[in-house]
């Protein structure tokens, strides 16, 4: 009955049309940022769909997706593509999240303190730690050097140039992309819950995978899935630290330019890729609830 | 008033383009060329461009560039194409193929005293470079590898090696280690049989690969850090580093011979005047200039005779006769017709 008796206010339609005017207001006011994603994103990947079907000759043709099924050099591609990236996020995650629950754990400005530690690096550019770790790395590097004279190790250990050094290299880039995620999500876990589980009589360890940790998930799967992404389209690191060794897709992308001569064959790639990583994110939006970690849900 | 005095200059800035802009389109004897920039064209403008354009009074409009692949954005876009653009031998062919390039007049450019080879229907020889084994000679001292057959040798030369990322003569050096001769390289890699021989001669040296490098800087820099034993590169790099102290010699034997060249995009607005500069800076005493500012061999042999280059450096440069006697030649043809097949079966070994 009180709702019938809402809808019957004597000024319903002025509200509708205030609510309708002000919706509309919004949208114009978000129109310059409608019309830049339509002219910087829509457009080239619409752009670059259509160029992935113009043959060598001009015409329409399949032959850019034909040599992708042919040619078994492209599904090896691919597949160090997806498996550097799952290292890199499996590394990053070992790594990542005893950090961020660290972090989460300390005084507020030790933590501040400590983050900076993991900001820093992300504030630097991506080439010159690319190249600081080839200094570190190679084979009359810092670490095989200082190795061979403490006795540790006598011939040169193969780090820089090849997967080793790709990996070491990317997780590097990759980390604070988890970490920032984790902590914040685990900043915001309530102390109380742990003190509770320990009140009824759960040991820390018991209470640490029973309570927090499924607290600290939409964190971690939120930074596993950028960290994932992020490394589908990665060039500099490997094409430096992979020493001709790890070719991952973007690379080839760039082969193709140059081998071709034809935009088409590396539009092609282009779009497999795109079209990859959006079905990763579609079935994990699916999986994760991915609206709700990134806060569109509440 | 801060803002005042930028504004000013940025007027002054628009002025002066605008004037020149205007006055380059009025001058029916202004040439625009692009090339490579850096050190390599910083030699170019010294060494050919500015004494030929001095001595035909004429100016001389210089752009850098990205290669063929901006002619062709260039071409079909419909924009101003440049008079004269400086490419690579290979990319050269693969642009005249695509119809990108002007034919060349050989009536107006002489080239009746270069290499043969250094020049084609669409792009003339502007300077020789050789693609040569370089060892370090920490590891081996003195008796690096003297042959391909060598550079494939992990017994007699243990240690780690380097090549190219990309096909490039890999196959050719592979064939040359198998122990074909020198005049057959090109004819076994006709054929499938021969092609798939060098491929599987290049399996067998993979695994002693340490590095596939991508550029003349990168495989510079692998020989001054010692990262590498052996690699296969460019000789000016080398000799750049090695007066910067790397552990680095080389020699010509069975040494690559390719050059860079200039070509005339297809409407090029001055392409009467671009050929006869073309013959200009192809003049053996233009070309000898250029060993002054960077260690490339003029495609022109006159450049060598009458004491044009001082023959101390002269015996350095790839295309000295008794250097380019050793050497093998990049044979283009091969490259259009079977570039894109070694291209993808190199790419195939690569990720096995």
């Amino acid at each position: 009955m009180s709702e019938t008796s809402l809808l019957s206010r004597p000024n319903e339609k002025q509200l509708y049309r205030d609510a309708l005017w002000e919706r509309r207001t919004l949208l114009s006011l978000a129109s310059p940022a409608l019309l830049s994603i339509v002219l910087i994103i829509i457009i080239p990947v619409a752009w670059l769909f259509y160029l992935s079907f113009i043959g060598k000759d001009g015409g329409f043709s399949m032959e850019n997706y034909a040599r992708m099924v042919e040619s078994k050099t492209y599904a090896r591609i691919f597949l160090t593509t997806f498996k550097v990236s799952a290292l890199t996020t499996i590394i990053c995650i070992l790594i990542g999240y005893p950090l961020a629950y660290f972090l989460s754990q300390l005084p507020r400005k030790a933590a501040n303190i400590c983050m900076l530690t993991v900001l820093l690096p992300f504030w630097t550019s991506l080439l010159v730690r690319t190249y600081a770790w080839l200094v570190i790395l190679q084979r009359n590097g810092l670490i095989n050097n200082w190795g061979i004279k403490l006795g540790l190790w006598d011939e040169p250990l193969k780090l820089a140039y090849g997967l080793n050094g790709t990996l070491i290299g990317m997780v590097h880039i990759m980390a604070p992309f988890l970490i920032l995620p984790l902590y914040g999500t685990m900043k915001t876990i309530n102390q109380d819950y742990m003190k509770a589980s320990a009140n009824l009589g759960a040991t820390p360890i018991r209470t640490f995978w029973q309570v927090f940790f499924p607290l600290s998930l939409p964190g971690l799967s939120a930074g596993t899935l950028i960290v994932f992404v992020l490394c589908l389209g990665f060039f500099v690191t490997p094409a430096i630290l992979g020493g001709g060794k790890v070719i991952m897709v973007s690379m080839q992308i760039s082969n193709n330019i140059e081998l071709f001569f034809n935009w088409g064959a590396a539009s092609a790639l282009g779009v497999v890729l795109l079209a990859t990583t959006m079905l990763i994110l579609f079935i994990s939006s699916r999986v994760l609830k991915i609206d709700k970690i990134l806060g569109g849900g509440q | 008033m801060k803002l005042n005095k930028i504004s000013i200059s940025v007027l002054a800035l628009s002025g002066s383009i605008l004037v020149a802009s205007m006055t380059s389109a009025s001058a029916e004897d202004v040439l625009s060329i692009a090339s490579w920039g850096g050190s390599y064209q910083d030699a170019q403008s010294k060494a050919l461009f500015q004494p030929a354009a001095k001595e035909m009074g004429i100016t001389i409009k210089e752009e850098t560039y990205g290669g063929m692949s901006d002619v062709r954005l260039r071409s079909k876009s419909g924009a101003t194409q440049w008079d004269i653009v400086a490419s690579g031998s290979g990319s050269a062919a693969r642009a005249a193929a695509e119809g990108l390039l002007e034919p060349l007049d050989y009536k107006v450019i002489d080239v009746s005293t270069f290499y043969p080879g250094l020049y084609t229907e669409y792009c003339v020889g502007s300077d020789v470079y050789s693609v040569v084994d370089a060892w370090n000679t920490k590891t081996y001292g003195e008796n690096g590898p003297r042959s391909w057959a060598d550079f494939f040798d992990v017994k007699k030369f243990p240690g780690t090696r380097s090549l190219r990322d990309k096909y490039d003569i890999n196959f050719q050096i592979a064939l040359l280690a198998d122990g074909v001769p020198k005049e057959k390289v090109y004819e076994v890699l006709s054929t499938d049989e021969g092609m798939k021989r060098a491929l599987d001669k290049l399996r067998e040296l993979k695994p002693h690969v340490a590095v596939w490098w991508k550029s003349g800087a990168q495989h510079a820099q692998l020989m001054k850090d010692g990262e590498v034993d052996m690699t296969t590169g460019w000789n000016g790099r080398f000799d750049v580093v090695r007066k910067d102290g790397a552990k680095v010699d080389y020699d010509f034997n069975q040494g690559f011979l390719d050059y860079d060249c200039f070509a005339i995009p297809k409407g090029a607005p001055h392409k009467e005047l671009a050929m006869k500069f073309l013959a200009k800076i192809s003049e053996a005493k233009i070309q000898a200039n250029l060993a002054k500012y960077i260690t490339y061999g003029p495609a022109n042999k006159k450049a060598y005779e009458n004491g044009l280059i001082d023959e101390k450096v002269a015996k350095t440069l790839p295309s000295y006769p008794a250097n380019a006697e050793k050497q093998l030649r990049i044979n283009l043809d091969w490259y259009t017709k079977y570039g894109e097949k070694a291209s993808a079966m190199f790419q195939e070994m690569l990720t096995e």
